[in-house]
């Protein structure tokens, strides 16, 4: 009994401190100065242009994810074939590799000394330093999101349903619509929510493709920064407190989602 | 063989093209750039005192931080799945905090926390503990973004475990750490290991929170990721390849590790 009632207390003080505090921080920190200093900041033009570049991203990223995280998801859960293995662990891969590598990579393949930089500036493609680029290396980070919630679903579902509808002379299309999407749907929609997330709060590796130019390629993480090293710190804690939010939306989801299940 | 579903076709060109225009094509990139290094500028790059010196704070500051996750990820695991409390499924939410933070948004707060003029700064400090510019503000980062890690290996592995076996022990007359110790230990060790081996990963690749604490302070508190991209800036892709490809083979090498690990946890996990 008392060995209960010392790990609950040790967990909840442990959690006060760990994570708790460094959250009540940020909303006490932009808002510390009141609503007016709070208003200014978020409303200058570089941070609202952070913000509309971060949604951009956002909304290009997401359904390109999806659309692959389903593909994947239908190829190793409902076919056997050389080198599923293989790319199971393929799919895992940008889940272990830190996004600084990511875009360390990104700038080797499409940077001036680049595989492919001499055929893009020869073309006059611009991709890092751009909008382009920030999007593809948010793509790497986020790929294996999606694909990690809808596969163990779908493999543990098994395809009967499926392969009737198949009898019944349905089509893929229809296959799809109408017996694996219901199936999947609070998976995918769970996938989603956690990538849009993470593409909203990519940092390590859209900091190195993006160049941070102001008022252009700042992302809202990258803005946070900018005005953290400006020593703007009320401003970096207003944008911040935006992504905060924006993280505790998506977490409220999530938690709704895990009760569907 | 005959499929019976449609859509191999369709799923195999989609996944393959994605995974190799974003995923394999930029980690191609990277190896050639690593391969035409060649293997004595290589070693002469990943041997400079700089390189090794930031080498070692990432590992020495992931491994502190490791150590927290895994004392404090066991002893969360057990509190939300064996206890009943009010407030516990608030508790259960915050976990997903540090994962649903962007991670420039924790590395602000911390840094910002710690610091002389911080709340927790300001209890630190007049007890001459510095935790901004030093190796703790490092380990603090990367301790933050990964815990919840073990928190969420373990969890469901104690949720699965048949209480007979420790009822057994009980009227055996076992003492609560035996029980423990011989019962409930053995079958969430294969899934804490891979819970620790992932918290360490993401402790090693760990960039954003890091970068707002740890001043970056060549030989003292420059991870090896940062170092990296200074390299870039300074137009030294050599020198940027060559640690990435380290940082990348030891992300690669935890990600088989953990694989291994995963496969070892597995016959205890009855949920898919």
């Amino acid at each position: 009994m008392t060995a209960r009632r010392l790990l609950i207390a040790a967990a909840l003080i442990s959690t006060l401190f760990l994570v708790v505090v460094p959250l009540a921080y940020i909303f006490s920190r932009a808002f510390g100065q009141g609503w007016a200093a709070y208003q200014a900041n978020i409303l200058h033009p570089d941070t609202l242009h952070a913000i509309w570049l971060t949604a951009v991203v956002a909304v290009i990223v997401l359904p390109i994810n999806i659309a692959f995280g389903i593909a994947a998801a239908w190829l190793v859960a409902r076919f056997r074939f050389w080198g599923r293995g293989l790319l199971v662990l393929l799919i895992e891969i940008p889940f272990s590799v830190s996004p600084i590598i990511a875009g360390i990579c990104y700038l080797l393949l499409y940077g001036r000394q680049g595989l492919l930089g001499p055929l893009l500036l020869e073309n006059g493609i611009q991709i890092l330093f751009a909008v382009p680029g920030i999007v593809l290396v948010t793509m790497f980070v986020t790929s294996p999101f999606v694909a990690r919630e809808v596969l163990p679903l779908m493999e543990a579902q098994g395809s009967e349903q499926e392969q009737a509808a198949v009898t019944l002379g349905a089509s893929g299309w229809q296959i799809f619509r109408r017996v694996t999407l219901p199936n999947i749907r609070w998976a995918l929609l769970y996938g989603a929510v956690l990538c849009a997330a993470r593409a909203v709060g990519e940092f390590g590796g859209v900091s190195v493709v993006s160049g941070s130019i102001r008022g252009q390629t700042n992302t809202l993480p990258l803005q946070v920064e900018l005005l953290f090293n400006d020593l703007n710190v009320v401003g970096a804690f207003a944008a911040a407190s935006t992504l905060t939010l924006i993280a505790l939306v998506a977490l409220a989801v999530k938690t709704l989602l895990d009760r569907q299940h | 063989m005959k499929r019976v579903l449609p859509g191999f076709g369709l799923s195999m060109g989609v996944t393959l093209t994605y995974l190799g225009v974003i995923v394999l094509l930029p980690l191609v990139a990277l190896v050639l750039r690593g391969a035409e290094i060649g293997p004595e500028r290589f070693w002469a790059i990943v041997t400079a005192p700089r390189t090794l010196a930031a080498l070692q704070l990432t590992l020495v500051a992931g491994a502190m931080a490791t150590v927290v996750n895994a004392a404090y990820g066991l002893l969360m695991a057990w509190v939300l799945v064996r206890y009943d409390f009010p407030g516990k499924r608030v508790l259960d939410a915050l976990m997903d905090i540090p994962f649903a933070l962007p991670t420039a948004v924790a590395g602000l707060a911390l840094s910002a926390l710690f610091s002389a003029n911080g709340w927790f700064g300001a209890l630190l400090e007049p007890m001459g503990i510095k935790v901004v510019f030093t190796i703790w503000g490092v380990a603090i980062a990367m301790s933050f973004t990964s815990i919840p890690f073990v928190v969420r290996t373990v969890q469901p592995v104690l949720e699965d475990l048949d209480p007979q076996y420790e009822q057994a022990a009980i009227t055996l007359g076992a003492h609560p750490f035996t029980i423990f110790r011989k019962v409930i230990w053995p079958v969430i060790l294969p899934s804490f290991l891979v819970g620790v081996t992932l918290s360490f990963a993401r402790s090693l690749g760990e960039f954003g929170a890091v970068v707002f604490i740890a001043g970056n302070l060549p030989m003292k508190t420059e991870i090896a990721s940062l170092l990296a991209v200074i390299r870039l800036e300074e137009y030294d892709y050599n020198g940027a390849a060559a640690i990435a490809l380290v940082l990348l083979i030891i992300a690669l090498l935890l990600l088989v590790i953990s694989n291994l690990l995963q496969a070892r946890a597995l016959p205890y996990k009855a949920k898919p």
